[in-house]
């Protein structure tokens, strides 16, 4: 017989009551693993597109007209006099302190071009890594890839009155539309799409570009030192974070958060004082029970640890099941929180010990007032038969 | 010298502003080995002695003293300790935890006690013994008599050994044959060397006794 002894027996005998308990602080529990983990996958989702996909630094070529614009670039109607970057320069944004950091750099060239006495932006671009970029674009037809496929925007294509396999001849040559843009709402909608080298010959800008879109393979990598750093290599360009995008979702996800773990701090205090009213209820029912150990020699500390080791055992099993559904819920939940189908769900120690030591924590702290009540009361008015 | 020495002990207690003397001026001796009854009327003060000899009651004033220890003296939870290594209680209503089994109960002094498991059954299961009820240890208290339930009380006050056994009332919820063998049990215990104080309403259990004290208005009417 130990005073664990008495705790355990004492689990056993009012199983109701404490499984309601241990369900009051599981539900806390639960909640705060679901949205902690959901949120960190949602992150996690966002940070592994952004690297994978977004363009997060634009260069271009320095300007001050502020026309028709694609990316920042001034056009001017169908001519334009702005100075293009040549494409050799393109290597020196390799050579920067942090060219670890750059997953990608996809160049584009453009220029008014006339095709069927309509005059229209052409932009030669790197249709694999465009592609993959540009996540939203829905192709009608077939994705181009050789160097004599087109992809026109929707409303460049009612210009044109093409659709996807007509012929459209440039400059004496003949190209297959391959694919039509569905409605964009961008400028995206107004453009026709070349290959790079084939625009680039078509508009007699060999060997230079109009712009281009530099990918930063990182999340909190210093976006700021690298748009330094290219500037530095590349005096004639201007260079920008392309911050909107990023901190848009950046600050949804943050919002998220906050409302997030406001939420799961007040279903973990309702989880804590249910764990309080009943701890106080189990020590009040057991008043001739405290007295009797009193009486019999028991010290106040061995009351209190009588009462929190109660708490410790069902806090410990309140943890371990609020991390497994709260995770369970996560699991559930993700494929209809975040972008991506296949986002995936992140599994972390930390979140698994941190959310048993917090049941643990707050289940003791919550049962604390109870054992101090308990273990001063008075043992003569608790057994009243002395 | 006494085991036992109460010397000029007073008790008030106050309820709505009026002050009641549960006991005024008591004086007791008791020697090692001596089976002690106290008896009166309700009021008369015996259960608020029987605290007070227990350590559970402070005394408004005199000096209670026991195997040469004054027991108000004791700091903090030295008290408790007194209890738990000198006395043995046997309650009115017997007090058994009811989600233990009789041995578990007879065990519960030795739970803050550092001995090894197996030697605390084994002094568990002689204290049942010795009360009669050494094949019904695995019985929880529901499942004994009222007979029964008080044995398993008496072997859980004298399983640690204690100097003295304090008993309140013990055949209170008893019928008279069972208190017969319950009374017997304590004389029995007395006579194996057993110091019992016990308090009691009922005149024919100072029979069993070697001498009865006789409290009325919380004051010694003959010793």
């Amino acid at each position: 017989m130990k005073l664990h002894t008495i705790s355990l027996n004492n689990l056993r005998r009012r199983k109701a009551k404490m499984a309601f308990l241990t369900i009051g602080l599981m539900v806390g529990i639960a909640t705060i693993v679901t949205l902690i983990t959901l949120t960190r996958s949602m992150s996690s989702d966002i940070e592994r597109k952004m690297d994978e996909f977004g363009a997060n630094i634009l260069v271009t070529p320095q300007s001050n007209g502020l026309a028709m614009n694609y990316g920042g670039i001034s056009l001017g109607g169908v001519t334009f006099d702005q100075r293009e970057i040549r494409e050799t320069d393109l290597a020196k944004i390799t050579t920067i302190t942090n060219h670890k950091n750059i997953s990608a750099i996809s160049p584009k060239v453009l220029g008014g071009i006339t095709i069927n006495s309509h005059d229209v932006l052409l932009v030669g671009v790197n249709f694999a890594s465009e592609l993959k970029m540009k996540q939203w674009w829905k192709v009608f037809g077939n994705e181009p890839k050789g160097e004599h496929d087109l992809l026109l925007g929707t409303d460049a294509a009612k210009v044109l009155n093409v659709a996807p396999g007509d012929r459209l001849t440039i400059r004496g040559e003949t190209f297959t539309v391959a694919g039509v843009l569905d409605q964009t709402g961008s400028q995206d909608d107004a453009l026709v799409f070349a290959s790079f080298k084939k625009a680039q010959k078509l508009l007699g800008k060999e060997g230079k570009i109009t712009l281009a879109e530099v990918a930063a393979l990182c999340s909190g990598c210093p976006i700021g030192d690298m748009v330094t750093q290219i500037a530095e290599k590349l005096p004639d360009a201007k260079v920008s974070a392309i911050q909107q995008v990023v901190e848009g979702r950046l600050k949804a996800l943050d919002q998220f958060k906050r409302f997030s773990y406001a939420m799961a701090g007040v279903v973990v205090f309702i989880g804590s004082l249910i764990v309080f009213v009943t701890m106080m209820g189990s020590v009040n029912e057991r008043t001739t029970e405290i007295g009797v150990f009193r009486a019999i020699g028991f010290r106040k500390s061995h009351i209190m640890r009588i009462i929190l080791l109660e708490a410790a055992l069902v806090s410990l099993l309140a943890g371990f099941l609020g991390y497994a559904v709260g995770m369970g819920g996560a699991k559930l939940a993700l494929p209809f929180m975040a972008e991506a189908k296949n986002a995936k769900l992140l599994w972390d120690s930390w979140v698994a010990g941190g959310s048993i030591s917090l049941a643990l924590v707050l289940g003791l702290a919550a049962s604390l007032y109870p054992a101090l009540h308990a273990s001063k009361m008075d043992p003569t008015e608790a057994l009243r038969a002395l | 010298m006494a085991l036992i020495e109460i010397e000029n002990l007073t008790k008030h207690y106050t309820s709505g502003g009026e002050t009641v003397a549960a006991l005024a001026g008591v004086n007791i001796t008791a020697d090692a080995g001596e089976f002690i009854t106290i008896m009166g009327q309700s009021g008369s003060g015996k259960s608020t002695l029987l605290s007070v000899l227990g350590g559970m009651n402070h005394p408004t004033s005199g000096e209670v003293a026991m195997a040469g220890i004054k027991l108000y003296d004791l700091p903090g939870e030295k008290l408790a300790d007194f209890r738990a290594s000198h006395l043995g209680f046997v309650f009115q209503s017997f007090h058994l935890i009811p989600y233990l089994t009789a041995l578990e109960n007879v065990m519960l002094p030795l739970a803050i006690v550092k001995m090894a498991t197996p030697a605390k059954r084994t002094a568990a299961r002689t204290a049942l013994e010795r009360v009669g009820l050494g094949k019904k240890l695995d019985r929880l208290p529901n499942q004994l008599s009222g007979g029964e339930q008080e044995r398993v009380a008496i072997a859980r006050a004298i399983v640690n050994n204690p100097h003295i056994l304090l008993a309140d009332e013990p055949t209170g919820n008893l019928d008279s044959r069972t208190s017969d063998e319950v009374m017997a049990l304590f004389r029995e215990l007395n006579d194996s060397g057993q110091t019992v104080i016990m308090v009691t309403h009922n005149p024919d259990n100072g029979r069993y006794a070697d001498r009865t004290i006789h409290l009325r208005d919380g004051k010694v009417v003959d010793a």
